[in-house]
């Protein structure tokens, strides 16, 4: 078996457990919540308009941003309950997955359920009364029996959407079969995003068809079927369920956004804190909105981010100031207004860097932002999702004057392969990426310094702050990363041997123990 | 009032949906183990009638009175439990065995197994199909005059002392027809059962009723014996009607003479 495809196999156990657990939970609370709504709003059109639209509504909202709207609300929750009731609870993960899942669910239930009941002849309806059933036995013995069919038609829409959507709960901290794709779209683990979504579909297609026995034995009433489809559907979660349940909690957990170099320097992390003696695991892929609210609220305990991020994202600074003085102020401003410690930096920036290759840029005689502003109008350029929306962005256009053509989003891994066989001219990157060596690309110099510095630094919640087992463990990483070693980790992990981000931060720990500390 | 009390009784009974006036006034009478055929034409408002008398409707004024009790006094859905209801079209629950079909009534009540089984056994009898062949078909496997059976099996599960029946034959062929006209009024003696049949045929009518009532735009146009309406009809509609039979009778009788 290729070692890639074994690496998939053995987190399975894992990752389908968290899947089947987030999304039959939702699905079993949508479908509690939708059959009484639907029966209640039978006789009530002003219920059923209300309802129907609600969920129609809900149904529009991407999955991802459901997903992550979540997180917030919950965090808020959270805090009122501490203050309230003395407890609060974890605001990521199975929480806000299950909620929004479970509102996913609700439409195809709800206009199934509606539909199926309206679809019964009056004639049916007035025989049931004629016999003497209340109405309540007419819907139970009657109605919903001859409806079942479109209600369970329903149910599997909405296994089938909830399946499929909580591959999306990955990015708010819920383990599901979405790391597989995730981990894989960053680190270009093309047989990781094909597992992930082949197990997710032959998951909804066993749940579908356990349903669809059941639904069968229902129509031609004969139990053993739909006592066989019940207990397909236990052994297949119970199957799912029992290594997750196992599975002892780590101590620490260090929190990932959604790219390689995260995932490789958690993993260093997590290898460090294991040799340490500490129980450690990561919470990968989460979104850079919701890391650091994690990290605040003690979800998670440790991360890297990067100190141009924490600036403009979190302190809502506008001016930019050198490297070092930023980071002290930003270690100064974590501590003082959200407890949080800022260890240090690592050694590196991931900086924003607009990339050309570098024969175009040379035949054009650029070099600088300053050069490139020239040509701009004739050239087009691609960024990540939040680049044009980021205040950088606004620095660099207007202290460079810099208007392009035209300007595309697209995923990171794609943006390095466009600017490379020219599909764009130049694209909006990252410092510490593999690829600028490897592509032949080069970072156009920024003369004004209008991207702010991007340190990289760790960052430890505030319960764990003084925790001086985690922070010995961590020491050795501290100002020990050169920007190369960095650059040829990401590349390792992302692009070209073929490593795991686990092999790539052992290699990057063998580099650092190499290399004597730089002197600072 | 001659001998006992009506056993169902309309008293000045108005319906109306909206501005649409259904029964305009009605006032009428089924004795005790009568069968009364109310006859008349598409939206006269002989259904809306039958559906008053087990609080399927409720009047919009007026009196309506089972066993001399007004039923807006008492609970409807006790009431239809005490009354056989025969649906137009079949109206059997497509998802139910005859079996449990014809059970629905007796479950409701809360009757025991045992009495159950054997009461639909009876009744699947008495309906003249064969309890062991029938017993576990769904209606969609059943003709039509099948499924009516079923129906009236269904509609006297639970002994009913009234039966109330909406077109009950009006979909099927001519001779299924007949033989179930024949046997009900049969059923209807030996149960001792009061009925109201409703029907727009004025000869089956005439066959199967002990008393006519003919409606029109809601209003009750004359009650009375067959034979009575036979020979002295007042009304010029229900003349009309009566007309029908005759001029078929007469013409049939002319094909006789002539073989």
């Amino acid at each position: 078996m290729p070692p890639e495809l074994a690496d998939a196999f053995s987190r399975l156990p894992d990752y389908l457990g968290g899947h089947a657990a987030v999304s039959v939970t939702a699905l079993a609370i949508g479908i509690a919540i939708s059959l009484p709504l639907a029966f209640a709003s039978l006789r009530r059109p002003a219920l059923r308009g209300v309802l129907l639209g609600a969920a129609s509504v809900v149904q529009t909202i991407p999955g991802l941003a459901l997903l992550a709207l979540f997180y917030p609300l919950l965090l808020g929750l959270a805090a009122l309950s501490e203050r309230i009731f003395g407890a609060g609870f974890s605001a990521l993960g199975f929480l806000p997955s299950v909620l929004a899942l479970t509102l996913y669910s609700m439409l195809p239930v709800l206009r199934n359920t509606v539909a199926g009941l309206q679809g019964i002849p009056p004639a049916i309806r007035e025989a049931a009364l004629g016999v003497g059933m209340t109405r309540r036995q007419s819907l139970f013995m009657v109605e919903i029996p001859l409806a079942l069919p479109v209600i369970m038609a329903g149910i599997r829409t909405a296994a089938i959407w909830v399946i499929g959507a909580a591959t999306l709960s990955t990015p708010i901290g819920q383990t599901s079969l979405g790391n597989y794709i995730f981990t894989g779209l960053q680190t270009q683990n093309w047989v990781f995003v094909l597992f992930g979504c082949a197990a997710a579909a032959i998951f909804a297609l066993i749940v579908d068809q356990l349903l669809a026995l059941m639904e069968a034995g229902l129509a031609r009433r004969r139990r053993g079927l739909v006592a066989t489809g019940a207990l397909g559907l236990a052994l297949v979660m119970a199957a799912a369920l029992a290594p997750g349940l196992s599975r002892p909690a780590a101590t620490y957990v260090i929190g990932t956004k959604p790219f390689t170099e995260q995932y490789v320097l958690a993993s260093l992390i997590e290898q460090r804190l294991r040799a340490a003696g500490l129980s450690a695991a990561t919470r990968d892929g989460l979104g850079s909105a919701v890391i650091f609210d994690a990290l605040r609220a003690g979800d998670i305990d440790v991360y890297v981010d990067y100190t141009g991020t924490l600036w403009t994202g979190v302190m809502k600074r506008t001016g930019i100031k050198p490297r070092a003085e930023m980071l002290a102020e930003t270690k100064a401003w974590l501590a003082r207004e959200q407890g949080i410690d800022l260890v240090g930096g690592l050694g590196f920036e991931n900086a924003y860097a607009i990339l050309m290759r570098r024969d175009h840029a040379e035949a054009l005689g650029v070099r600088s932002l300053a050069d490139l502003a020239a040509h701009a109008p004739q050239l087009s350029i691609a960024g990540d999702y939040e680049f044009f929306g980021r205040p950088e962005w606004n620095a660099v256009r207007t202290a460079y004057g810099l208007t392009f053509r035209e300007q595309r989003q697209m995923q990171p891994e794609f943006m390095y392969a466009a600017v490379a066989s020219g599909e764009v001219d130049a694209i909006a990157g990252y410092t510490s990426d593999g690829r600028i060596a490897e592509l032949k690309l080069t970072v156009l110099a920024d003369p004004k310094q209008a991207i702010p510095p991007y340190d990289a630094v760790l960052l430890v919640s505030p319960r764990r702050a003084t925790d001086a087992a985690l922070h010995t463990a961590l020491k050795p990483l501290i100002d020990r990363i050169s920007l190369a070693a960095m650059q040829q980790a990401n590349w390792r992990a992302a692009n070209g041997a073929n490593a795991s981000p686990a092999q790539a931060a052992a290699w990057l720990w063998s580099e650092i123990k190499r290399e004597k500390p730089a002197p600072r | 009032m001659t001998g006992t009390a009506p056993t169902i009784s309309f008293e000045n009974v108005t319906r109306r949906y909206g501005d649409a006036v259904a029964l305009d006034r009605v006032s009428l009478d089924v004795r005790d183990r009568e069968c009364l055929a109310v006859v008349g034409a598409s939206g006269s408002g002989k259904t809306t009638l039958l559906r008053l008398i087990n609080r399927l409707i409720d009047p919009s004024t007026g009196t309506v009175r089972v066993n001399g009790e007004d039923v807006q006094r008492t609970d409807a859905v006790a009431l239809r439990r005490h009354i056989g209801y025969v649906f137009q079209g079949v109206g059997l629950f497509p998802h139910m065995t005859v079996a449990e079909n014809i059970a629905i009534t007796p479950r409701l009540l809360g009757w025991e197994r045992g009495r159950i089984d054997a009461r639909v056994d009876e009744l699947i009898a008495l309906v003249r199909l064969d309890a062991a062949r029938y017993r576990n078909r769904l209606p969609s496997e059943l003709s039509g005059g099948e499924a009516q059976r079923v129906g009236i099996a269904r509609a006297l599960a639970a002994e009913p002392r009234i039966m109330l029946m909406d077109e009950p034959f009006g979909a099927l062929d001519p001779l299924t027809r007949d033989a179930l006209n024949e046997d009900f009024r049969r059923l209807h003696e030996t149960l001792g059962l009061t009925t109201v049949i409703i029907t727009h045929d004025m000869l089956e009518a005439l066959l199967i009723a002990d008393r006519i009532a003919v409606i029109r735009a809601g209003r009750i146009v004359a009650t009375d014996t067959p034979r009575a309406l036979m020979t002295d009809a007042a009304d010029e509609y229900v003349r009309e009607l009566i007309a029908v039979p005759r001029r078929h009778a007469q013409r049939l009788n002319a094909f006789t003479g002539r073989a």
